[in-house]
């Protein structure tokens, strides 16, 4: 059976379909298994009609590389801790790069052997090239800043935007100058200067940041894929290349808004690595010292709340403290208590993570509040528990002008009547300012390692309370 | 209508349903979606099958098809299956 041309082309617009609606799945928990489902039919109808259209003459090598493929992805897919996704995701992100610059510099070496080449082909196929190879070294540094190979500190030096202006400007005269005259010696140094791209743009960002370098890649990774689709007149490739490039689009500005920083303040400002808070109410408040409390307090005040809210971290997460916060939610509501949990956008070390490790401690998404759902519910709460969260509960953001994070949104804890800091220390957080919450009445801090704290908690409540 | 400008078509058309798609996606599935996308920019593999089966391939350029389809693959298989999986950890509360 072989596919026609205008067959294949219907097919794909099937797969189109079929993976917006895998999109739109997504909308709500409920549907989001079945939109899975879409999305893996849409790609086996798209593979098996590329393979049964006139084009593909030879097997071998497709049923090698396919098999090979399906059982490292397999494999991938099944070992990985959930703690761990944005390295998974950054390796996937870096291998679509990989393909798109590999499928462009095939479809160059065909064509030419052919004798297909124009120039319009030629200057599509050095976007392919350049969009792919940026994704693949940028998201190979965030695969290594994020599995802790390198430093996760943002690296700058002197004359870094003029450089990087530079190597752009001639990476753009050498793909002009290979789709002019088909040069196999421009197209190599466009390659290498466009992989060198990838390692100058995301090295000056900063660890803190990672929730939006993974949005980005995730869109570039897009953009890779329709420009491909460009190169191949093949409008399916164009088509997911622009759902999957909005996408990453609009989480990096989900993700910014979160932080109330511009994307060029975060490409090209860097965070976290400036210590000189001025001396403001931080220090008025530093002044007044902190209260420390003990398991014991924590439970005598949660333990007849009717109310009460847990605010994860990526704290949480290192600490592997989410079972226990799990036992402590099912203990308080045995005891009548309401819990909640409160996520802050950018918890966690891409969008979403912290609502996939609390879904994997079986905590029902239904329980899981977004900011803007969960900021009203504060001051009715008679107790919050704050647990490996830090930035994202400091009032600084709203009172102080000079904090380098005023005007970021904030999970309003300080509003609820009593609320619960476990803290190993007084490091301050990411951004490295102070948090003004741990000088407020209303606060305590806990002192320890989060998971024994929370077991802590789980025990006492065990052991019957007072 | 030349096929470039078909093209171009297609892709702002696209970019619009992206738009609107994506902003309709609840925040606590935005990990799934990342992965997802992932799953589903594998498409390149249709890129890849064309250049590893192509008729007149030279040696080199099968290579280069065989690595593009197996990364690929790696997007797809990998992608799909660990949305899968994070996708069945999220239950409502069990009555």
């Amino acid at each position: 059976m072989q596919f026609s041309a205008n067959g294949q082309a219907l097919a794909y617009l099937v797969s189109a379909i079929l993976f917006i609606l895998a999109l739109k799945g997504l909308t709500h928990p409920g549907t989001a298994r079945k939109g899975n489902y879409y999305g893996m039919l849409g790609m086996l109808i798209a593979i098996v009609a590329t393979l049964l259209g006139a084009e593909v003459k030879s097997y071998g090598f497709i049923i090698a590389g396919v098999a090979a493929g399906g059982v490292i992805g397999g494999i991938l897919a099944a070992r990985v801790r959930m703690t761990a996704m944005p390295q998974l995701v950054a390796a996937l992100h870096s291998f679509v790069g990989l393909a798109a610059v590999l499928v462009a510099v095939g479809t160059f070496l065909n064509r030419r052997e052919a004798g297909m080449l124009n120039p319009v082909l030629m200057g599509e196929l050095s976007a392919g090239i350049v969009i792919g190879a940026i994704t693949f070294t940028g998201s190979v540094i965030a695969f290594g800043k994020l599995q802790g190979l390198i430093s996760g500190a943002p690296v700058r030096f002197r004359g870094q935007h003029p450089l990087n202006a530079l190597i752009a400007l001639v990476t753009i005269a050498l793909a002009v100058h290979f789709a002019t005259t088909g040069s196999a010696v421009s197209l190599g140094l466009m390659t290498v200067l466009a992989l060198l791209i990838g390692v100058t743009l995301i090295i000056p960002i900063g660890g803190a940041d990672m929730p939006v370098i993974i949005s980005m890649l995730n869109s570039y990774s897009g953009w890779a894929a329709a420009a491909t689709g460009f190169t191949l007149h093949n409008n399916l490739l164009i088509i997911v290349g622009a759902l999957v490039g909005f996408s990453g689009a609009i989480l990096s500005l989900i993700m910014c808004r979160a932080m109330n920083r511009s994307i060029f303040n975060v490409v090209f400002g860097g965070f976290g690595g400036s210590g000189t808070a001025e001396a403001s109410a931080v220090t008025a408040a530093a002044e007044k010292g902190v209260k420390s409390a003990s398991v014991e307090d924590v439970i005598y005040w949660t333990e007849d709340a009717d109310k009460v809210i847990i605010v994860p971290g990526y704290g949480m997460a290192v600490a592997q403290a989410q079972h226990a916060l799990k036992e402590l939610m099912e203990l308080l509501e045995e005891r009548g208590v309401k819990v909640l949990f409160a996520i802050h956008p950018v918890a966690g070390r891409m969008p979403g993570h912290m609502n996939v490790l609390l879904a994997e401690a079986d905590i029902p998404y239904d329980h899981v509040l977004e900011m803007d759902e969960v900021n009203p519910e504060f001051p009715t709460a008679d107790v919050v528990l704050v647990v490996g969260a830090n930035d994202v509960t400091n009032p600084a953001a709203r009172s102080d002008p000079s904090s380098p994070i005023y005007g970021m949104p904030i999970l309003e804890v300080g509003k609820a009547r009593q609320v619960y800091v476990i803290k190993r220390s007084m490091r301050p957080g990411y951004a490295g300012v102070d948090n003004l919450l741990y000088y407020q009445d209303n606060c305590s801090l806990v002192f320890g390692d989060a998971k024994a704290v929370c077991e802590g908690l789980v025990n006492a409540l065990k052991g019957g309370g007072h | 209508m030349p096929d470039a400008l078909v093209a171009l078509y297609v892709f702002v058309l696209a970019c619009f349903i992206g738009y609107y798609v994506i902003w309709g996606v609840t925040p606590s599935l935005h990990t799934p979606l990342v992965a997802l996308t992932n799953a589903i920019s594998g498409i390149v593999i249709v890129g890849a099958l064309l250049v590893a089966g192509f008729d007149q391939a030279s040696g080199l350029s099968e290579v280069i098809g065989f690595f593009a389809v197996l990364l690929a693959s790696i997007n797809v298989f990998g992608g799909f299956l660990v949305t899968n999986r994070m996708l069945a950890m999220f239950k409502k509360k069990k009555k």
